[in-house]
Parts: C-alpha cells; sequence; structure tokens
C-alpha cells in the first residue's frame, strides 16, 4: 500500500503541478503574444520556459526521481534524453551544413514546381 | 509487497508483480519518445521549406493553440485525480474522472480536426510545401496517440465498472496515466517548437 501512495504522490502533488504547468504555459504564450519581452530574447526564453515545464511536469505527474522504487525508470529516461539530443542536434546541424554547401540551382522554387 | 502482487493471487516470482510491467511500458514510451524525436528534427530541419507557400506567422492561431493547451493540461490533472480515487478504492470517483478525462481528450481531438480541416480548405494541406508535410506528419502523429488514448480510456472505463479495481485493472491504469501524461509532456514541446517559435523573430 505504502507503494502506492509514493509513486501516486497526492492530491498535492498534482494540484501544484498542474498551477506551476499553467503558470509556465501562459508565461510562453505571453512573451511571444505581448511586447513585455524584447523579440531578440523572447525564442531563449520560450525554449527555457518548456524545458522548465517538462521537468514539473515529469516530477509531478509522472513522479520521476531518485526515489529507490524510481531508479530504473529515471535511468532509462536520461539515457533517452541522450540520445533525444544526438538525433535532433545532429540532424540539424547535418541538413545545415548541407544546405549550406549544395550547388546553387539555375532553377527557381516556382519553376521547379512547374515541372511537375 | 504491493498490491497488484496479494490481489492477482498467483504471484509465483517476485519479478512479477507489475512493476516489471510499468518499466516495460515505460521503455515503451521512451521508445515513442525517439519516434517524435526523429519528426521533430526533421519538422526543425524544414521548418523554412514554405517553397513560396503560407508559412506558420499566416496559418496558426494563437489562442486557439492555447485553449488547446489548456484541455490537454486540464485532463492531465483530472486523470491524476482519478489516480488517486483508484489508489483510494473508489471505483465511482475513478470513473468520473476518467470520464471527465476522456471528454476534454475528446474536445482537444475535436479542435485539432477542426484545425487541420480549415487548413487544408484554405489550400495550406500537406502537400503544399515540404514545412506542411513536416507540420501535419509531427502534429497528425501526436494526435493519433491522442486518438488512442481515448480508445484506451473508453475500455478502462469498461474495465473498472465489469471487473472493479483488481490488480490487473489497476496495473492497466498505471499503465494508461503514463501514457497520458507522456503525451502532455510531448504536446508541450509542440506548442513550443511549432506554434510559438513561428512568432520569434
Amino acid at each position: 500500500m505504502s507503494h502506492d501512495t509514493q509513486a501516486h504522490g497526492g492530491m498535492r502533488s498534482y494540484v501544484s503541478g498542474f498551477i506551476l504547468s499553467v503558470a509556465l504555459t501562459l508565461a510562453s504564450f505571453g512573451a511571444v503574444m505581448s511586447n513585455v519581452v524584447p523579440p531578440g530574447a523572447r525564442l531563449a526564453l520560450i525554449v527555457t520556459l518548456c524545458v522548465a515545464q517538462l521537468f514539473v511536469q515529469l516530477v509531478y505527474f509522472l513522479h520521476l526521481g531518485s526515489a529507490r522504487s524510481q531508479r530504473a525508470n529515471t535511468a532509462i529516461f536520461a539515457c533517452t534524453t541522450f540520445l533525444i539530443a544526438v538525433v535532433v542536434a545532429g540532424s540539424l546541424w547535418v541538413m545545415h551544413n548541407a544546405n549550406v554547401n549544395m550547388m546553387p540551382m539555375p532553377m527557381s522554387v516556382h519553376q521547379a514546381m512547374m515541372h511537375e | 509487497m504491493s498490491t497488484s502482487l496479494a490481489t492477482a493471487g498467483h504471484g509465483h516470482a517476485e519479478h512479477d508483480d507489475g512493476s516489471m510491467t510499468t518499466v516495460g511500458f515505460w521503455i515503451y514510451l521512451m521508445s515513442d519518445c525517439l519516434i517524435f524525436a526523429t519528426l521533430f528534427a526533421t519538422f526543425g530541419v524544414l521548418a523554412g521549406a514554405t517553397a513560396g507557400g503560407p508559412g506558420g506567422r499566416e496559418l496558426f492561431s494563437l489562442p486557439f493553440v492555447l485553449t488547446e493547451t489548456m484541455l490537454l493540461l486540464l485532463s492531465s490533472f483530472t486523470f491524476g485525480a482519478g489516480m488517486l480515487g483508484a489508489a483510494a478504492g473508489r471505483r465511482r470517483v475513478l470513473v468520473g474522472w476518467l470520464a471527465v478525462t476522456f471528454l476534454l481528450g475528446l474536445g482537444f481531438i475535436a479542435m485539432e480536426v477542426h484545425e487541420f480541416l480549415e487548413l487544408i480548405h484554405d489550400g495550406a494541406g500537406p502537400s503544399r510545401s515540404a514545412f506542411l508535410s513536416a507540420y501535419f506528419g509531427l502534429v497528425g502523429t501526436h494526435g493519433l496517440h491522442v486518438l488512442s488514448g481515448l480508445v484506451w480510456l473508453g475500455v478502462m472505463i469498461h474495465q473498472v465498472l465489469r471487473f472493479g479495481l483488481d490488480g490487473i485493472v489497476r496495473r492497466r491504469l498505471a499503465c494508461l496515466s503514463l501514457f497520458w501524461h507522456f503525451l502532455d509532456l510531448i504536446w508541450i514541446c509542440v506548442f513550443t517548437f511549432v506554434y510559438l517559435r513561428e512568432f520569434t523573430p
């Protein structure tokens, strides 16, 4: 029984997770929809808020942590995060390079579409 | 010893107490995570390839996306509340919250289908540009996951009413709980990198 209550965290955990998530979501949309944040800083801010909200939900909703019952899940998650970073960052890097180094084409987008 | 072992009745090995099922399901979710990672990477590469067609800034409505986000977030919370009911053995509370979660999820899917149909109607379907192909691929895959979650929710409501809260039903609920919260995690990345990013300079 103690395992169950620990795994589900209690109402308090869900309420604080929900309030934090709503606050972070509103901050993200607010940063882009209003003029409070200078345009140059918006992308960095929404990415930071995204990562923060991912952590909030992992801890409060998915109960990921260093508790003994969660250790396996947390280790698997850390491994996956590493793989995701390799896949996403690697793809963007390689494809950006390919794009920059591509030979200039004598055909415009509109001409190419006429060829169909 | 966990309750699932006690109620499952035929616990012949200590590994068979349901916790291994949850770890196994978690591994499945992480592999699903990798599918989404490749879709996000594809979208990231093709985000600028609009082929002279409309970009996200002209197509997306942020208040609409915010409403979708709130529906999904609220559904994550109501599912959690349902799981607390399950832990306390209160079947009626659990079914009530699961039904609310189902309706919120259904609202999300309805909004997404409406958005997709409107885009296609405006000539911004998946065949318009590489950007839109990647957009429909990524957001559509998330939508299909939510749809499967809805089917699973319906099945679980039936099972709780039919079989009660035995060890097997509890274990399935625990897996569905992980799945549903996981979809919320993916959506956080979707609204940040697909929708909001379009509106940053």
